[in-house]
């Protein structure tokens, strides 16, 4: 039942068979998954689309999966929430938050991914997945994998916040806090998995846990009403997410979902590791790594796998680029909860400020249907808050003492 | 005591399956040319004229040569160099 063809290099060219492998062996390009588009045409209708349950797996023809999906049968399918209270403080009046801070079960849009990779594992016949995290994957991996049955080996930076520690610990995997930054993570990983044959998502799985990203921009496409909307913003580590989302719009053109694509893309960096939007800034295709330091550290990635994808894609559709520091992230964050009562994680807070640093800067026009996509629950990364909230009002169980605290407030 | 070369999957069938292979002191470009004269077709794998390619990472005592001076980073004798295709992860 899939339409799937093969792997293809995205730089060369040469073609793949379905196979757990990532690289060209000639000229070291990533794989990407190449689809039968006129297969699918036809055969994914919007009323067959709209038939099915509120999940990502509705759009199963458009990801790479043979048979019936295993793994993540609730993840997907996020509110799009109309942010009228933000927009009219942004003085934007068609403004959107895809709000993936809810996805099922842990919070944060690598469910997505993760639904994926661990569907084609399974296929594959992998009984022990892994990956490498900055934190939210390494959840969604301890999370999905306990759920089906599979091993798992989760390798982290050991700076992480206590926190997301915790919450990958608490599913009961094998988890590996390693003395050095993500991309140090990343380079350990590739010499762990030549050597052991294991799923790494990220890895020897890349090419189709990266396709699970692009359920999210199906379902802006969808939730808008079948129309891609004006202008996105992303946040960007590797650049996959900006990627998979373009790919996602015009794969819905390309299968006669929607008529047009007229969306401007905008990446989201935070600046203390903003490789991608300075490349884009300086208009250039060369990436530059860094090391990164920032408190957005589910973007902490100085050298990313994408990043040239990703100004390709900016500059084909037309976008930009936008980097901020932290002390803006946090306003940012606070804003959006202020606003909308939602409480993204750092990387939320990245892209709501580059969002108001295009928006000021006119990149993206007041007028423009502009989602933006936030990705992980501010749950997961508090510490980046505390001390910028206010405090709460310590009384007496009186009412005397209540009503002392309630004259404070009233006369604030 | 010579360079130690970390080959990585995608290039282990031009070494003949080896993980590791020795290489002679000098600069990345120079390790990977010699390396092309015992394993023919290494070169053009990871360098297009003289530069590495985009998606290759290569790395010195696990330092990423990109913070160094790219294909001209000097490598010594008993320096550990890995080749490591380019990862995905975050977001």
């Amino acid at each position: 039942m899939g339409f799937v063809k093969g792997l293809k290099c995205r730089e060369c060219g040469r073609e793949y068979s379905v196979d757990p492998i990532y690289v060209c062996e000639f000229c070291f390009g990533p794989l990407e998954v190449a689809y039968d588009y006129n297969g699918i045409k036809g055969v994914l209708t919007r009323e067959k689309i709209l038939s099915r349950p509120q999940n990502l797996w509705r759009y199963r023809e458009l990801l790479p999966i043979d048979g019936e999906p295993t793994s993540g049968l609730h993840s997907g399918f996020t509110p799009l929430v109309r942010a009228d209270k933000l927009g009219s403080y942004l003085g934007m009046k068609r403004l959107y938050i895809k709000d993936d801070t809810v996805t099922h079960p842990t919070l944060s849009f690598k469910d997505r991914v993760v639904a994926v990779a661990l569907s084609k594992a399974r296929e594959f016949g992998f009984n022990t997945v892994a990956c490498a995290s900055t934190g939210n994957l390494a959840h969604s991996v301890s999370a999905h994998g306990a759920a089906g049955g599979f091993k798992r080996f989760i390798f982290i930076p050991a700076t992480l916040e206590k926190s997301k520690i915790i919450a990958s610990l608490v599913y009961g995997p094998n988890l590996i806090a390693v003395d050095g930054n993500y991309d140090d993570v990343n380079r350990l990983c590739s010499e762990v998995a030549n050597k052991y044959k294991w799923a790494f998502v990220n890895i020897n799985i890349r090419p189709f846990y990266a396709e699970g990203s692009k359920t999210h921009g199906y379902e802006i496409v969808e939730q808008l009403g079948w129309r891609s909307p004006d202008a996105v913003v992303v946040p960007c580590a590797s650049g996959s997410l900006l990627t998979k989302i373009w790919k996602s719009f015009k794969e819905m053109k390309e299968v006669g979902l929607i008529h047009d694509v007229n969306t401007k893309v905008f990446a989201a960096q935070a600046t203390g590791c903003s490789p991608i939007s300075a490349a884009i800034k300086a208009g250039v295709d060369v990436i530059k790594p860094v090391k990164p330091n920032t408190i957005a550290k589910s973007l902490a990635i100085g050298n990313p796998a994408d990043g040239y994808y990703a100004t390709q894609v900016v500059k084909e559709s037309g976008g930009h680029g936008a980097d901020v520091p932290d002390k803006e992230i946090i306003e940012a964050i606070k804003l959006l909860a202020r606003t909308e009562g939602i409480f993204g994680e750092t990387a939320g807070g990245v892209t709501l400020a580059s969002a108001i640093r295009l928006i000021e800067s006119g990149h993206i026009d007041r007028d423009a249907l502009t989602v933006l996509c936030i990705t992980g629950n501010g749950l997961k990364t508090k510490e980046a808050v505390v001390g910028h909230t206010g405090e709460p009002y310590h009384i007496n169980p009186n009412l005397k003492s209540f009503e002392e605290a309630l004259e404070k407030i009233n006369s604030k | 005591m010579p360079v130690t070369v970390k080959i990585p999957v995608p290039l282990q069938r031009l070494t003949q399956g080896k993980e590791e292979v020795e290489g002679e002191p000098g600069t990345i470009i120079s390790l990977i040319n010699s390396l092309d004269q015992k394993y023919p077709g290494f070169a053009e794998r990871i360098s297009e004229g003289g530069k590495l390619r985009r998606f290759v990472n290569i790395y010195v005592n696990e330092e990423d040569v990109r913070f160094k001076k790219n294909e001209e980073t000097e490598v010594r004798d008993g320096d550990e160099v890995s080749i490591v295709p380019a990862i995905a992860g975050g977001i």
